[in-house]
């Protein structure tokens, strides 16, 4: 029963990277491209970023349904960074919204612009440091410390701040292969697919970094994913999908390109999976929160995993629907919505 | 500032905000499917391009609605991490189901928005309906979890734990279906009567003017109906609050000493040291009968209830005013609209009713916020009525004023904008708006 929460909760996370992140990574992308981009990216993520955003709040209400103790865990001692997420979340939608939506263009829309540029660079950034402090287990096991060393050290240190950067240029580079596939002259083309190689060099530079930094505060990754059969298979396959990927992005064969940068996230998740699972949440001194031993009781995992399957035979096929009607066919593309 | 005040001040805020939004998409995607069908039905433009015209002011509230929304779901744990350590299991249930909602309502709007040119006109309108019933479905799953703090069923409290948990049992507990039946007619009643407020105002402004003229009928058309139903449901939900939170309704009333008969204190102001109310007027009996159908029932004070367990009496007392005088407003013009209707029809077009339907413009909104502040300052101290003190269900992390401040900041911003977007909004499509929509 529960690992078809966990296997849910995984679906969860990595559609919410892939389609939220490239949501939010478009943000970045436009920080990088400035003005080119504006137009194709406004009319990309218009239709399907609220349907995407919701990918999130299907995580949280299986945490805090599923396993209660971990949702207050990160509540409470991730509470700045996830509240930083929140603001975030809160500026991109209404900014994006608002640009798109307001009747008259003139000069309010600069301001709407740069709202919306800087949080969706803003909220990665948190979301990957929020995502460090998880892995690396200096949440404290109670709130007895001071203020420093219960709700700020866990999540503010060099390790965060890498997965942070990580995350970003993650969310960027999905960003910037997605739009390839929106681009519809071959200026805006060429000016997304450069920056889908910039994004994805940095992006394995920081991933390593990440692995580097892990050894100094003893975490060790580079052991525990030689260790785990699994995460081989994942680093394995994501390096074997490279070629094919740029292969792909120069013959502009969309569907193809966007297929293998899934799979290339799909194995970082599952990596990272591979890894920590069955902890949920490290905490420090080894008290760790697992998946057996913040479980709900039983009636409620057993009504939650009905709930999870009665709604992702409704969602998948109107998802499957809404991606139809929009991103494979582009006929009435001339309409501004 | 104290932390936990201001954890309940940002609840509070928070909640405040939303609430508007959620109202508001719970409603006009079935007044634009009316308009739609209408369209399609009669061939008159002027429906479709009200459809369009509100399509595009829906946008901005549905994206208001779901970042907000999205603060909430987390401020469960941000504010009340106690709290939902051991309500998430029992009351996580509605909230699984309502993520379906979401999916299909957000899927929906995306087509339904954005999909005009690119499905067939009949594959839009399903949209529509699809947006409108996912969005009341919603609506009504939070409120049952809502109303599982008031009436708390589905688990045994035992050592402060939770045991033997259900979570069918909690979510239809004994006051879900009063609420929601009351929150559900309030989101109409409250979004019908803003709408037809705002195009009675531009109707007043252009006389003769058929697409206003046609929005006007729309938005009522719901509107009445629901406003005639809310104070009967409202019957209905103050029954039930007699019999499951006596102190709750002993604090809407006023009623400091148990009495048998009770009467009913309209308007006053209550003395919570003396314990009795000044200048109210009372209406001998009549609150033994609403409270329990029976005109000399014994209705329960709040001299039952330890003092330190009291709701803040005042607070709970005006807003439950404010909401019935409301309501009994709202109910009012619904009744003078069917007579009109019926039979002096050309006063429906006359300039007093139109300046009456702008001055009722914010009423159902303020009925809506202050039934919320009744039911829950009015649970208070309890954040799971007679289990949990809402006290220790606070974050142990400092400095709660901090985001408290940066929410509210953000909120009253985001309201200035929204004002403020939807004033050019709709000035523009008022002047122009078929050069306007014809673009769409
Ligand atoms: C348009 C909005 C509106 C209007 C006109 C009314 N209400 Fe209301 N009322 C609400 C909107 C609302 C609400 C905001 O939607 C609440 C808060 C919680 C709920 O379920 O509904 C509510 C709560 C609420 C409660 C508390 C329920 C509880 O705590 O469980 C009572 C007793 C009433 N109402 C009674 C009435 C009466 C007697 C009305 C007569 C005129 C009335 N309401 C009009
Ligand atoms: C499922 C729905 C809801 C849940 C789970 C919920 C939960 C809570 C919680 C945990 C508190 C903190 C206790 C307190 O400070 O008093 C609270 C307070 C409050 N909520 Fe709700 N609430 C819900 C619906 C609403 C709605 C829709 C509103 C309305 C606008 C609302 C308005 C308030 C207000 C005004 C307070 C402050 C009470 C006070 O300060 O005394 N609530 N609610
Ligand atoms: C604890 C309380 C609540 C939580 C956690 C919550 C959460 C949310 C979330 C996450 C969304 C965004 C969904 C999306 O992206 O479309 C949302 C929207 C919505 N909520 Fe709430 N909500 C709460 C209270 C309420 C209440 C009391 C009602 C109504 C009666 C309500 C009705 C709605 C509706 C109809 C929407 C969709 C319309 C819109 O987005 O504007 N919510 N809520």
């Amino acid at each position: 029963m529960i690992e078809i929460i966990i296997f849910v909760l995984g679906i969860a996370v990595l559609l919410y990277v892939l389609l939220g992140g490239a949501d939010f990574g478009a943000g970045i992308v436009e920080l990088a491209t400035g003005k080119k981009g504006i137009n194709t990216i406004s009319k990309a993520i218009a239709p399907v970023w609220e349907a995407n955003h919701i990918w999130l709040i299907l995580a949280v209400v299986i945490l805090f349904n599923g396993f209660p103790r971990v949702f207050t865990t990160l509540t409470i001692y991730l509470h700045i960074p996830l509240f930083i997420v929140l603001v975030g979340i809160v500026f991109r939608g209404t900014a994006f919204t608002f640009r798109y939506y307001d009747i008259q263009q003139d000069n309010t829309q600069k301001h709407y612009t740069r709202i919306f540029r800087i949080s969706s660079l803003l909220t990665p950034f948190f979301l990957g440091i929020t995502l460090g402090a998880i892995i690396l287990g200096n949440i404290p096991a109670n709130v007895n410390g001071t203020f420093y060393e219960v709700f700020i050290s866990p999540w503010l240190n060099l390790f965060t701040f890498t997965t942070g950067i990580f995350v970003t240029l993650l969310f960027g580079w999905l960003a910037s292969i997605y739009l390839i596939g929106e681009a519809h002259d071959d200026k805006s083309y060429q000016t997304f697919a450069k920056t889908a190689r910039i994004f994805f060099v940095s992006l394995i530079l920081s991933g390593l970094s990440v692995f580097l930094v892990a050894e100094i505060y003893g975490l060790h990754l580079f052991m525990k994913f030689s260790q785990s059969l699994l995460a081989i298979g994942c680093v394995t396959l994501a390096t074997v999908v490279i070629p094919l990927l740029w292969i792909n992005v120069n013959r502009r064969n969309v569907l193809q390109t966007r297929l293998l940068a899934g799979i290339q996230t799909a194995c970082i998740i599952a990596g990272w999976f591979a890894v920590q699972f069955p902890v949920m949440i490290f905490i420090s001194g080894g008290s760790d929160l697992t998946v057996w031993n913040s479980q709900a009781p039983e009636r409620t995992i057993s009504l939650l995993v009905d709930a999870l399957i009665v709604g992702i035979l409704i969602i998948l096929p109107a998802f499957a629907y809404l991606f139809k009607v929009f991103k494979f066919d582009n006929k009435g593309d001339e309409a501004t919505n | 500032m104290d932390d936990f005040l201001a954890a309940r001040l940002q609840m509070t805020v928070s909640f405040v905000f939303h609430i508007v939004y959620a109202c508001i998409g719970m409603t006009m995607p079935w007044l634009m499917f009316v308009a739609e069908w209408k369209w399609i039905k009669t061939g008159q433009q002027v429906y479709l391009d009200l459809a369009k015209a509100w399509a595009r002011g829906v946008a901005i509230f549905f994206a208001v609605g779901a970042v907000s929304g999205t603060v909430l779901s987390f401020e469960l744990g941000l504010l009340w991490p106690n709290f939902m350590e051991h309500a998430g299991a029992i009351i996580g249930m509605p909230f699984s189901w309502e993520g379906t909602a979401f999916f299909l309502e957000a899927i929906a709007l995306g087509v339904f928005l954005y999909g005009r040119n690119r499905v067939s006109n009949r594959m839009h309108l399903i949209s529509g309906l699809v947006v409108g019933i996912a969005g009341v479905i919603s609506g009504i799953f939070v409120v049952a979890a809502n109303a599982w703090m008031n009436s708390p069923s589905g688990f045994d409290w035992i050592n402060g734990q939770a045991n033997n948990i259900d979570p069918m049992k909690a979510m239809f507990n004994k006051a879900w279906f009063q609420q929601a039946l009351h929150m559900t007619i309030a989101a109409f009643a409250s979004t019908c009567f803003a709408v037809a407020g705002i195009h009675a105002y531009m109707l007043l402004r252009h006389k003769d003017n058929d697409f206003h003229r046609k929005a006007i009928r729309i938005a009522l058309s719901f509107g009445i109906v629901a406003a005639i139903l809310q104070p009967l449901s409202g019957d209905l939900s103050a029954k039930n609050v007699a019999i499951l939170q006596p102190a709750k309704l002993a604090a809407m009333e006023s009623l400091f000493k148990t009495s048998e008969p009770a009467s009913l204190v309209i308007g006053g102001i209550p003395n919570v040291k003396e314990e009795k109310v000044e200048y109210g007027l009372h209406i001998p009996k009549l609150l033994s009968f609403l409270a329990h159908g029976d005109f000399n029932a014994e209705v329960q004070g709040l001299d039952k209830t330890k003092k330190e367990d009291w709701p803040p009496v005042p607070i709970v007392h005006f807003a439950f005013q404010i909401m019935v005088l409301m309501g009994l407003l709202m109910m009012g013009t619904g009744i003078l609209f069917l007579i009109f209707k019926i039979k002096w029809k050309e006063n429906l077009d006359r300039k007093w009713w139109l300046i009456w339907l702008v001055g009722l413009t914010p009423v159902g909104f303020i009925a809506v916020e202050a039934g919320w502040i009744v039911t829950e300052v009015g649970r208070q101290p309890w954040i799971i009525y007679g289990i949990m003190k809402t006290r220790d269900a606070v974050t142990p992390m400092p400095g709660i004023q901090y985001p408290f401040y940066v929410i509210t900041l953000i909120y009253i911003l985001l309201t200035i904008f929204v004002f403020w977007l939807m004033k050019r909004q709709i000035l523009a499509i008022q002047t122009n708006y078929q050069d306007i929509l014809s673009h769409d």
